[in-house]
């Protein structure tokens, strides 16, 4: 299934990637009741390699760091600690050249004032087009290219549906030529039908310039459709690592069934046992200790969950950080 | 059968807008019986929310109910004085919303927001003992605590004092819904109650609803734009295009074995985890202005299948097999084609 080749070397790769926020008490709080700053542990630990001309499907609840990660891995965060590769080398400047991201909300992503000429005219510059003339055929040829028409380059963003918004966020990513693209749930703020149009360009456009996908989604179905491989995230650390057929088939970390027993489907014979979790997601400024999933699980091995972090170890293909495989 | 909880005839909500009137409702009919999980499904701008607001008629001006009857119990709601009105509000029929940071109010506790909802009502003064000896306030907090052990707040006497911005998001949807549920209403009305949350919390919340249906036995109208969501928890669906039902019907039959061209687009391009597909099927286009819209079917230009005849004819929810009925000319009398032939 996966369309990577075999032995290549990874496009991208994550090692033991930390980014921690600080929360710091304020002033008052310090002198009268001795309050400490604070970290926000979003993403604490994360390794995983992204090989070229896949997708990679992130998916995880809100605030397991899913959308940290990617702008870590886009360099719009420093990580804290670890290390991200770019084929085999560490990040440096010509990074920025081949990684682009595309944002989840399309009317907050675009500048309200710029014109589509402007927005995508920004980033043609900086892959070094520098003759307007040239630089007003690519912005056109661009937007032919996502689905929008040539009259719209003279318009702003507020005279556009969201899914046209979305197309433009594309067409700016892409005019960079990048190799490597995060895409931020780019399509959970459109609608049904709009999403599927989004869907199929981002998947159209994959084949045509040969990119690799980081997609952050929090719908497993979307995540399903579109990727080759799928991380589950759970406050900052990944949970369950696999090939898409494989982790949708037969899920081994309790949250990933948890997470899928959760979706609503359509079909009657899709349809899991119903699980349904105890609580919310605990805060990542105080995460429980031993593994962090442990505070909602419904299969807990013993007291080891609640000490101790699990190893990560490779069953039946997958990659799982859990205690019941250790 | 017996008497609906609630009927509608021929809804007509209209928003006067200065490019032109937008029918956001236009001829709504609709039965929900006691105890059924309704189900209305669309995208946004279909109208649905508008139906649920023209129930409780909270239809902001100059929008305003412009035809069709709202029966609830046997009564024409259209026709209730304010006065009347307010007090089924809340009480008969309560709403739930889609964001419930916006809905609590960020200054009071959840408590005694809930309180609140129940003393507006006078259900305070049901206590089984005489004014001396019930202590009234005693008796209202014991029922509040009740309400919020029964859609699932853990420790309700410790989060009664608590502010809203002191829950998370599952857990202020839960106060709005203990809010809904006070008053014991007959008919619950919730829109998009699991949008803005995750999957695992919407599980939670969707059971608490469903404990709500069976042990209250309230019925629900649920309106959301997840047909997953839909399938699963409703007896029934309608789908919404443009302010009118396109399709309705048993809510797996519909989703099994679609009839409105919309439906099956809509179906069609939703990613499912049964479907191995290299692509999926989008609808084409975008949803249409409702302003100043043709009459006729009003997705002709996105319809695959559309014809001429699409624009004449003034098409009727026809019904097809067991209870489930189409909007379409393919089910016009002397018209009808087979599915088969256009797929």
């Amino acid at each position: 299934m996966s369309r990577r080749a075999a032995n290549g070397a990874p496009l991208v790769e994550a090692r033991d990637v930390k980014k921690h926020f600080p929360v710091p008490a304020s002033l008052l709080g310090k002198l009268l009741a001795g309050q400490k700053d604070q970290l926000v542990k979003a993403v604490d630990g994360v390794s995983f390699k992204i090989w070229p001309g896949e997708t990679v499907g992130l998916v995880g609840e809100s605030g397991c760091g899913k959308t940290t990660l990617g702008r870590v891995l886009a360099r719009l965060y420093e990580p804290t600690a670890g290390e991200i590769l770019f084929r085999d080398w560490p990040v440096h400047s010509s990074f920025f050249r081949h990684t682009q991201i595309i944002f989840q909300n399309p009317y907050s992503s675009l500048n309200p004032r710029k014109t589509v000429r402007d927005i995508i005219g920004v980033a043609l510059r900086q892959r070094g087009l520098r003759d307007p003339q040239e630089r007003e055929a690519e912005t056109l040829r661009l937007l032919r290219r996502v689905g929008l028409s040539e009259r719209h380059v003279d318009a702003y963003p507020h005279q556009f549906s969201g899914g046209q918004r979305q197309r433009i966020g594309i067409a700016r990513a892409l005019a960079i030529q990048p190799q490597f693209v995060v895409a931020d749930e780019p399509v959970s703020a459109l609608d049904v039908s709009i999403q599927a149009q989004v869907i199929n360009l981002l998947q159209e456009l994959q084949e045509e310039f040969d990119l690799t996908y980081l997609f952050i989604a929090h719908d497993l179905s979307v995540i399903h459709h579109l990727s080759d491989r799928v991380v589950v995230m759970y406050l900052g650390h990944v949970m369950e690592e696999a090939e898409t057929e494989s982790l949708f088939a037969n899920p081994l970390h309790p949250y990933t069934q948890a997470l899928l027993a959760a979706i609503p489907v359509v079909d009657k014979e899709d349809r899991r046992e119903r699980i349904i979790l105890e609580g919310a997601v605990p805060s990542p400024i105080d995460p429980p200790s031993g593994c962090p999933f442990h505070t909602r699980c419904f299969a807990k091995k013993g007291p080891e969950c609640e000490q101790e972090y699990p190893p990560e170890v490779q069953v039946q293909g997958h990659r799982v950080a859990c205690w019941l495989y250790v | 059968m017996a008497e609906p909880l609630l009927e509608l005839r021929n809804l007509t909500t209209v928003f006067p807008m200065r490019r032109g009137a937008v029918n956001a409702v236009s001829g709504v009919n609709l039965r929900v019986q006691p105890g059924e999980i309704l189900g209305i499904v669309g995208e946004s701008g279909c109208g649905k929310s508008s139906v649920l607001l023209s129930i409780l008629r909270l239809i902001r001006q100059p929008g305003h109910i412009a035809a069709g009857n709202i029966f609830f119990k046997g009564r024409d709601l259209r026709r209730l004085p304010q006065k009347k009105m307010r007090a089924i509000r809340g009480n008969e029929i309560s709403m739930i919303f889609q964001d419930p940071l916006s809905t609590l109010n960020p200054v009071f506790p959840v408590g005694e927001q809930i309180r609140e909802a129940m003393r507006l009502h006078g259900i305070a003064n049901a206590s089984p003992l005489p004014w001396p000896l019930a202590g009234r306030r005693s008796h209202e907090k014991q029922r509040v605590l009740d309400v919020m052990a029964e859609v699932g707040i853990p420790a309700p006497e410790a989060r009664y004092r608590a502010y809203p911005h002191e829950f998370s998001g599952g857990m202020q949807q839960r106060a709005l819904i203990a809010i809904a549920l006070v008053c014991e209403p007959t008919l619950l009305l919730a829109d998009e109650p699991t949008t803005a949350l995750d999957v695992t919390i919407q599980a939670q919340i969707m059971e608490v609803m469903r404990r709500v249906n069976r042990e209250h036995g309230a019925g629900i109208i649920l309106v959301t734009h997840n047909l997953g969501l839909a399938a699963e928890f409703c007896d029934n669906i309608a789908v919404m295009y443009a302010g009118r039902i396109v399709e309705r019907g048993p809510a797996q039959q519909v989703v099994d074995n679609p009839q409105h061209p919309y439906t099956r687009g809509l179906l069609a391009c939703l990613p499912q985890i049964s479907r191995q597909r290299s692509r999926i099927d989008p609808i084409p286009g975008e949803v249409p202005d409702l302003a100043g819209l043709p009459p006729g079917c009003a997705f002709i230009p996105r319809c695959s299948l559309a014809r001429d005849a699409c624009n004449s004819v003034d098409l009727r929810l026809r019904s097809l097999q067991a209870n489930q009925y189409a909007r379409c000319i393919l089910y016009e009398d002397g018209v009808r084609y087979t599915v088969e032939e256009f797929s």
